[in-house]
């Protein structure tokens, strides 16, 4: 029950920043603002993971979720993705210490050294799920000018992770209750996808503990990231 | 006649950058969970030629490819027409979560990129890209692709293999996943076909039930449902 929103706190301590090595650590000349709104109709988001690297992407569709990004998709804990971009690469990440509700907008400032291979990645859970989630990985950065701007709108990806039963017992958001991440691969498909979307029992699964509400369509978040500094 | 020569000038100047021969390294992406795609069809072509188009009544050979997956119609049209394809990338299904890579050296006059195949199962869906303009710049483009009605038959959701692959038959020829049930009542009635415009159009999804053995779909709403995009068709311009 608490795995949703137990991590909260532990959030905070993810927000850092990884300096390049040297013993004259650089002091950051660049900021972006990442601003992201939840389109959804009824799925929260985690708190938003937003980091800075140079290295591989952190999903690739067709491909099995690491099981970083599936502790992500099922919990929406997002430490362990934040860890494995941090160490591979890492420049700098902030997190949101909060769910971001249906219709919500918040913004992240994140700030760097000047670096030509830096990338954005940005994930969330979209936590009425089994293991729905958004994001952006990779996205170059580098070569972005004070005032440019890219936006973006994602779609929801299905982890591949845990089969989509919508049972209360296998969804961690307010909607379910239930469990969150455990280590089960369960979903036929062991694949990054796009989401198919809940049914929901509104719509004839009567095992489900979603309604209408929860149903989504693509896109599922705006996305604006803008070099500020 | 001062103005004239210029224009001239420029068009003489900007016409090796809109039409160029390339040499395309493709690879298109089933993005969904539980749709097959069935032979892909992607074709270099003029500006002027497509495979379809979104508000234009499906022609013979598009009926055919959404019906049933055949594609000689379309390949031939596009042939005639200057284009250049790449038939059948996948060497057969494309399923879920897998990728097909093919090269295309494209001349000059083939500036457009299009693509289609049918999705299983459906009545009439199809994947499509719709003449996209082939970059000039040496690069990686990656390009989104929607879920498409051809607009030509009913979408009853009810399974009739092998004979509903041919144009103008009702039912789905095909569920390659092997989840999709029987003796249902039916979605929509097969004829007439008035519950949707009868051209291209986004495809509103499949409904499904949960009722293997009745119900009103014959398809699994746990397992054929999508959201688009259901593919991604990335195109490294050398």
């Amino acid at each position: 029950m608490s795995t949703l929103f137990s991590y909260g706190l532990g959030m905070l301590a993810v927000s850092t920043l990884v300096a390049c090595g040297g013993s004259n650590t650089p002091e950051p000349q660049q900021t972006l603002r990442v601003t992201v709104t939840n389109l959804t109709a009824g799925q929260p988001m985690s708190p938003v993971l937003v980091a800075l690297h140079t290295g591989a992407p952190a999903w690739s569709a067709g491909a099995a979720a690491s099981t970083a990004l599936e502790k992500l998709a099922e919990s929406g804990d997002s430490s362990a993705l934040a860890a494995s971009l941090s160490a591979a690469g890492g420049m700098a990440a902030v997190n949101g210490t909060a769910a971001l509700g249906p219709g919500a907008v918040e913004s992240h400032e994140v700030s760097f050294a000047p670096n030509a291979a830096a990338r954005l990645t940005l994930a969330t859970m979209l936590v009425n799920t089994n293991d729905a989630f958004a994001g952006v990985t990779a996205l170059p950065v580098g070569a972005m000018a004070v005032g440019d701007q890219i936006r973006q709108q994602l779609v929801a990806w299905d982890a591949g992770t845990e089969a989509n039963d919508e049972t209360a017992g296998t969804i961690p958001g307010p909607a379910g209750g239930g469990e969150g991440f455990n280590t089960a691969r369960s979903d036929a498909l062991n694949a990054v996808r796009v989401h198919a979307g809940v049914i929901s029992a509104d719509d004839g699964l009567l095992t489900s503990a979603l309604k209408a509400k929860h149903r989504f369509d693509n896109p599922v978040m705006n996305v604006l990231v803008e070099r500020i500094r | 006649m001062k103005h004239k020569l210029i224009l001239t000038t420029l068009l003489a100047a900007l016409a090796p950058l809109s039409s160029q021969a390339a040499d395309l390294e493709i690879s298109v992406s089933n993005l969904t969970a539980g749709i097959y795609f069935t032979p892909l069809l992607v074709a270099a072509h003029p500006a002027a030629s497509h495979l379809f188009q979104i508000g234009q009544g499906a022609s013979g050979a598009l009926q055919a490819m959404a019906e049933g997956g055949d594609i000689a119609g379309l390949k031939t049209a596009v042939e005639a027409a200057g284009g250049q394809t790449l038939a059948n990338p996948a060497n057969g299904l494309l399923a879920p979560a897998q990728s097909a890579q093919a090269i295309l050296s494209t001349t000059a006059a083939n500036t457009r990129l299009s693509l289609t195949a049918m999705l299983l199962p459906t009545n009439d869906g199809f994947v499509g890209l719709d003449g996209w303009v082939i970059p000039t710049a040496p690069g990686t483009y990656t390009v989104d692709l929607n879920a498409y009605d051809a607009g030509t038959e009913a979408n009853t959701e009810l399974m009739n293999p092998g004979a509903g692959g041919a144009p103008g038959v009702s039912g789905i020829p095909a569920d390659p996943s092997g989840k999709a049930g029987s003796g249902g009542t039916g979605v929509v009635p097969a004829a007439p076909n008035d519950a949707e415009p009868h051209v291209v159009h986004i495809h509103r999804g499949v409904l499904g039930d949960t009722n293997a053995s009745g119900g009103t779909s014959d398809l699994d709403s746990r397992s054929h449902r999508w959201l688009n995009p259901v593919a991604r068709i990335t195109v490294v311009v050398k």
